[in-house]
């Protein structure tokens, strides 16, 4: 390597290194990577769900045709579709404010001067966010057992009767919810536990000269400043919670009668188990879409309060 | 005062009811795992085995092959983690110190894959490792994976922190940059390095579809994978099935427990730089 003079070497009025090649050699690979396993096939995906790829053009690329909108159609016509979407949109529409209000209630208790081994606790309620998913499900498919499961067992103290509740039709979906909500308020709560931080005590000390009671506290000082990060895990939770597959996939395989069916499980069998290709690219769009709406409205609402 | 004490022992009694909630199914997991086969087939349910075994792992590690699995899953994370977090470190200092052309194209593109989820582009990832013979190879996990724009935009932000001049000097000294970025930029990042190095290996290792989708051949599965099919065939088994979870958990809580500072940290920082 050649010995560089000053001049080379100078920075730009940002104190931005100048040099021709170098950072384009280093931004290389990653740029490689992401065209070829991202850029591409989602245009590709794109591509592909409007064509009737299946298991014969796996074969041979020239037996796929494009059939227009052919694929979106019959996916809007099938009612299949229609029941995971509704159990997706069950899934969260349930799921994400109690994942949410658990981690709220356990942040804020967590935050209060009158609790003892914090970091155990918190260490304890965030354990179940590391565990391995697959791992966990096999558990709770267990602690769901209608013969030896721990839930029949927990509720038989209050009176309620056994139930067989990953068979049941009406009952899976709250059985995967109430799973979902374990295994993801922890995140959730570390992230409300930083919100709180950023409180300033002087507000509390403030309100509680002037008389506020502990209630009126929180609604009126610790739910507003939190009210960006509530945005935050909100649409973090909303996302991850679309794309619902793995507990279903172990707990019920989608079953009773489609009740745990998610859009995801669905894309998955459409694609890798019966090879319909263009079907499932045009279910995994409509997936990006709801996404991307999502997302939208979220920047939206932060522009906003940013404005207010 | 007193009044406050009381408080404080109550409000901690009921944190701690919550929390043995939470951790019971882990108890009930570990303590399962222990038994003969069958013995957790009991009302009300077992929470101690009559005698401690180690029969349920014997047949994983002697039987089932979870050795071979647990090898794959540890090989995988870890080619994954020294892979990201070269290749993202590297984009995200050039990203953070260098002036170039089209660097805000470029960077502004990462972050807008962050918005499309992982599955769409699934399909095509599949057909183009197929072409590629990479089906059921550790690259065919890898790859796909290995450049994350969150990483590289979190690596931007810390680097941004060093000062220009350190490089400068070093430059002037004759350094090459890639020997900056190695011997004077990576030894400073070090935290942000632990930090995305715990969470891509944790990601990795607790991975399921990518892994489902890529491995057909079982001499290849990683541990969620490995579990998932067991569950096809032993799900009566209890005993060993909780075995598998935990051989399946516990090595990623150790590293938890081990590194819990910067994974919070990290996580945190996540989200408040929204």
């Amino acid at each position: 390597m050649a010995k560089k003079t000053h001049k080379e070497v100078m920075q730009d009025r940002n104190g931005l290194l100048s040099q021709s090649s170098v950072p384009y050699i280093f931004v290389a690979p990653s740029v490689v990577l992401l065209t070829v396993f991202f850029v591409i096939p989602v245009i590709t995906a794109f591509l592909m769900s409007f064509t009737d790829f299946d298991i014969y053009s796996l074969a041979n690329l020239h037996f796929a045709r494009f059939t227009g909108l052919q694929n979106y159609t019959n996916l809007f016509s099938d009612p299949v579709f229609w029941k995971a979407m509704f159990n997706t949109f069950y899934f969260l529409v349930i799921g994400a404010p109690l994942t949410i209000f658990a981690a709220l209630t356990a942040a804020v208790m967590l935050n209060s001067k009158l609790v003892r081994f914090k970091s155990i606790l918190r260490a304890g309620f965030f354990a179940p966010v590391v565990a391995t998913l697959v791992a966990v499900s096999v558990v709770w498919k267990y602690v769901y057992d209608p013969h030896f499961g721990l839930l029949n067992y927990a509720l038989s103290f209050f009176g309620v009767s056994s139930h067989d509740w990953l068979s049941n039709p009406l009952w899976a979906m709250p059985a995967i919810i109430v799973f979902a909500v374990w295994k993801n308020f922890g995140y959730t709560m570390m992230i409300f536990l930083a919100g709180l931080q950023t409180i300033p005590e002087t507000l509390y000390e403030a309100a509680e000269i002037d008389g506020a009671g502990p209630m009126q506290r929180f609604w009126r000082i610790t739910v507003p400043m939190l009210a960006p990060t509530t945005l935050f895990v909100t649409v973090v939770t909303l996302i991850g919670y679309l794309q619902l597959f793995a507990e279903p996939y172990i707990m019920t395989d989608g079953g009773p009668v489609d009740s745990t069916l998610s859009i995801v499980l669905l894309m998955y069998r459409q694609g890798f188990r019966y090879w319909q290709m263009g079907y499932a690219a045009s279910l995994a769009f409509v997936l990006a879409a709801v996404i991307f709406v999502l997302t939208m409205i979220e920047m939206k609402i932060q522009g906003e309060t940013r404005t207010a | 005062m007193k009044e406050r004490q009381i408080k404080s022992i109550a409000v901690t009694a009921v944190m701690v009811l919550a929390a043995i909630i939470v951790l019971v199914p882990f108890f009930w997991m570990i303590m399962t795992s222990f038994m003969k086969t069958g013995e957790s087939f009991a009302y009300p349910p077992v929470f101690w085995p009559k005698k401690f075994t180690l029969e349920q792992y014997t047949i994983l590690f002697k039987r089932l092959h979870f050795l071979r699995d647990f090898v794959n899953s540890f090989a995988v994370s870890s080619l994954m983690t020294i892979c990201s977090l070269f290749l993202n470190s590297l984009a995200g200092f050039a990203f953070a110190k260098y002036a170039f052309k089209g660097r805000r194209f470029l960077f502004t593109s990462f972050l807008a894959t962050m918005v499309i989820p992982a599955q769409v582009g699934m399909l095509p990832v599949f057909l183009i490792l197929r072409q590629m013979g990479m089906l059921n190879t550790y690259w065919g996990l890898i790859l796909p994976g290995a450049v994350s724009a969150f990483s590289i935009f979190f690596f931007r932000q810390y680097m941004m922190t060093i000062p220009t001049d350190l490089i400068d000097s070093a430059r002037i000294d004759g350094c090459s940059d890639f020997r900056i970025y190695w011997q004077i930029i990576l030894p400073l990042a070090r935290p942000a390095l632990v930090t995305l190095g715990i969470f891509t290996f944790l990601g990795t290792w607790n991975d399921f579809m990518w892994p489902l989708i890529v491995l057909n051949r079982d001499t290849m599965y990683t541990l969620p994978v490995a579990l998932a099919n067991l569950m096809g065939e032993h799900a009566p088994d209890t005993e060993l099935m909780m075995a598998g979870s935990v051989v399946t958990i516990l090595p990623i809580m150790i590293l938890f427990l081990a590194l819990q500072k910067s994974y919070v940290s990290g996580l945190v920082a996540g989200s408040l730089k929204e």
